[in-house]
């Protein structure tokens, strides 16, 4: 009997506790006289399926990954395993192979060596599927026969299902904090084994990347390994360049659209400034490849530059900047527009004029709002990837001339995640120290835009 | 509260005190509408409304919620404007200059025609940076030491410089609700306007904080033309000596305060002051 037979059994117990349940629960009722108990039925048919359905499935999940083991270790022990070879991949196919015909996922073996093992296979499976399914139906009936001994005229089923659906809640927002979690606890184990190679001071304030997947793994030059230019062109591109497009434009646009724009130009251009933000940065990155660095190229060539760079930071930095536009724009304009109207209306009443009110009292009033937005934007633009892989160069150049080629850390992960790497090389875990100081940046750059955006939500509310 | 004569009750008495020192020489009005109508959008909320500001006199707009007198006072400094469905017709002016001419400069008008709002609105800056706003934009101080000048000065007017010179680079934001409004009011007196509307200006404050206010607009009168929006019909008896009663977007009567409290000439002005509605 299979996994989702099962389920579907258990689904179909639940729903039969759900109707007994509440049936009994509306007897209740009718006895009580005058119609008044402390739940309604349903909820006693919510809190009988409940303990039916929830031990079950947990059950079921745990017996799907230990039966496995276990008819594994039947078939080892039977006669027929002793021919297999002790180890690699020989032994797993044909233990797959025979397993596939025992389960009837194939017809037969084309290894002739499986055949005497299907039968093992067939025994341990129908025995532990039989195993599984009675254990499971306990399981049902136990929590069944929990559920129904407390079914009483005075019991709270109502509180009970409520705190269900709480826990359920709770779980679902759990998975995004666990997975984050998870992440920075795999990306810290990495790192940790990085440094254990090189050193992090040399990681951290040496001026020369030039990672050797081809050294020896064991006794790796650390003063390879110096990320200064990687931090230098990731701040220059993202935190730089990106963002004296940005800022300017985005908080023009939001000042145009907040304060001066009729409603039917403000319903028009929005949405279409919002549609930059869902451009898949990869567009974005043809772009500054294909058109942006080479007309950069040419009109530096033009104004006597010799010989410039055809992967400037400049161009990968201008595409960015525009790319961010919309974050700048949207925070700046909903700062704004959270400035209360009195404000406004209280400058204006002094005799200053739209532009005196928007530059003297509303973008100052909605400063840290503002500011909020703009690092959550470079938090963004020092975390974009495709852009830079495709405009940037993977040459690391610690240089003030945007005209020059310039790497990223973002680039130089994807340079050493990408190719035949391997693992336990320094050249590889470098990806994992570059991660994690990348992750480390915009977390805390997030964190302070978020205290500063809710510190500022206090001061108007 | 119903009451036969009018002439008894405590608002008449109030009216009749303010009556006590209304022997002032009156000249020429200050602010004169005539036929005024205001529309938002289809809608009329001002119908036909002539009435003339004194700066002699503080002068009360009083009625029920929703009959125009905010409407009203905001079409004197144009304010009404950042309203895109507004629109205002008849004539109103200052000084015998029509303030809807395209010759009228808004931004000017409003310097000249300062207003304090319902709930204080002091800007998220610095008690003095707050008072300096005004005279900053306008150009009206020459120095530093000037700006300082006018900030003690306008204070000093407001009753609030005592309280707040020991912390003028305070935040604005960070004082009392009526100190706050007093804030207000020093902030609209610093670019020294002609006159200056009111709106409900102590509907958000505690009762000594309103005694302070009302107090304020007491010394403030003759100085400036004042015009105040008023819930309270004590309160309009206690500072105004001309009262406007609106109601439904008309003006029903207009006239000195004694008279609208004492001796109304309209049966719904009566009705409203005996508190038989509103």
């Amino acid at each position: 009997m299979s996994v989702s037979t099962l389920i579907l059994l258990v689904l179909g117990l639940g729903l039969a506790g759900w109707l007994v349940a509440r049936s009994r629960a509306a007897m209740f009722r009718r006895a009580s006289g005058d119609g008044r108990i402390a739940s309604l039925p349903v909820y006693h048919g919510w809190y009988a399926a409940l303990w039916i359905v929830v031990p079950t499935l947990v059950f079921l999940i745990a017996w799907s990954s230990i039966s496995e083991q276990l008819i594994i270790q039947h078939v080892l022990a039977s006669p027929a395993a002793d021919g297999l070879p002790s180890f690699g991949m020989q032994r797993e196919t044909l233990l797959s192979e025979a397993r596939a015909v025992a389960s009837g996922a194939a017809n037969g073996v084309f290894n002739q060596d499986a055949a005497p093992l299907i039968e093992p296979f067939e025994e341990a499976i129908t025995r532990y599927s039989i195993i599984g399914f009675v254990v499971s139906l306990l399981v049902a009936g136990a929590g069944a026969g929990f559920a129904f001994l407390r079914l009483k005229p005075d019991f709270r089923a109502r509180t009970r299902v409520e705190r269900a659906v709480l826990t359920t809640l709770l779980i679902a927002s759990l998975v995004a904090i666990l997975t984050t979690l998870g992440i920075l606890v795999s990306l810290v184990f990495e790192t940790v084994r990085f440094f254990s190679m090189v050193n992090p001071l040399d990681f951290l304030f040496g001026t020369n990347w030039s990672p050797d997947p081809m050294s020896s793994a064991s006794d790796p030059d650390g003063s390879r390994y110096g990320a200064i230019p990687l931090f230098w062109g990731t701040l220059f591109i993202g935190a730089i360049i990106a963002m004296i497009v940005a800022i300017p434009l985005g908080m023009m646009s939001a000042i145009y659209l907040n304060q001066y724009a009729a409603p039917r130009v403000r319903t028009w251009v929005k949405p279409m400034l919002e549609i930059l933000a869902g451009v898949p940065t990869v567009v974005y990155g043809y772009f500054a490849a294909l058109t942006i660095a080479p007309a950069i190229r040419d009109i530096a060539l033009s104004l006597g530059v010799s010989n410039p760079s055809s992967e400037s930071a400049l161009a990968a930095g201008l595409v960015m900047g525009v790319m961010i536009i919309p974050f700048v724009s949207s925070m700046a304009d909903d700062s704004i527009a959270a400035v209360p109207q009195a404000m406004k209306d209280g400058s204006l009443a002094m005799g200053a004029t739209q532009n005196e009110t928007i530059k003297r009292v509303l973008v100052p009033a909605a400063l840290p709002g503002i500011v909020a937005g703009i690092m959550l934007a470079i938090s963004r633009a020092i975390g974009e990837t495709m852009i830079v892989v495709m405009a940037a160069s993977f040459a690391a150049n610690l240089s003030a001339n945007p005209l020059e080629a310039m790497t990223t850390v973002t680039v130089q992960i994807v340079a050493l995640l990408t190719g035949e790497g391997s693992f336990d090389h320094p050249a590889t875990l470098a990806a994992f120290a570059l991660g994690f100081v990348l992750f480390m940046v915009t977390l805390v750059l997030n964190i302070i835009a978020l205290r500063v955006v809710k510190r500022f939500r206090e001061a108007y509310e | 509260m119903v009451m036969s004569e009018t002439a008894d009750s405590p608002l008449a008495n109030q009216a009749q005190k303010s009556l006590e020192h209304e022997n002032v020489e009156v000249g020429e009005p200050k602010m004169r509408a005539r036929d005024v109508d205001v529309y938002y959008g289809s809608k009329q909320a001002i119908d036909g409304v002539d009435i003339d500001v004194y700066t002699e006199y503080v002068t009360a707009f009083i009625g029920p919620s929703g009959c125009g007198k905010s409407t009203f006072l905001r079409a004197l400094n144009r304010m009404n404007d950042t309203i895109p469905s507004a629109r205002v017709t008849g004539t109103i002016e200052l000084d015998g200059e029509d303030i809807y001419s395209s010759g009228m400069d808004v931004v000017q008008l409003r310097a000249r025609v300062g207003m304090v709002f319902q709930k204080p609105n002091p800007f998220p800056k610095s008690i003095y940076d707050n008072i300096a706003y005004g005279p900053k934009i306008h150009g009206l101080a020459e120095s530093k030491a000037d700006l300082d000048k006018v900030v003690e000065k306008s204070l000093r007017r407001a009753g609030l410089w005592e309280e707040v010179k020991d912390r003028l680079s305070d935040s604005g934001t960070a004082l009392s609700g009526g100190q706050q409004q007093r804030l207000c009011i020093a902030r609209a007196i610093a670019v020294d306007p002609e006159v200056i509307l009111m709106d409900e200006p102590c509907s958000a404050l505690d009762p000594i904080a309103t005694a302070k206010i009302e107090e304020l607009i007491d010394e403030l009168r003759g100085r400036y033309g004042i015009v105040i929006v008023t819930h309270s019909m004590q309160q309009a008896a206690r500072v105004s000596q001309r009262t406007a009663f609106f109601h439904l977007g008309n003006l029903v009567e207009y006239g000195h305060t004694s008279d609208i409290f004492t001796n109304p000439v309209e049966q719904r002005t009566q009705d409203y002051i005996t508190g038989r509605y509103g």
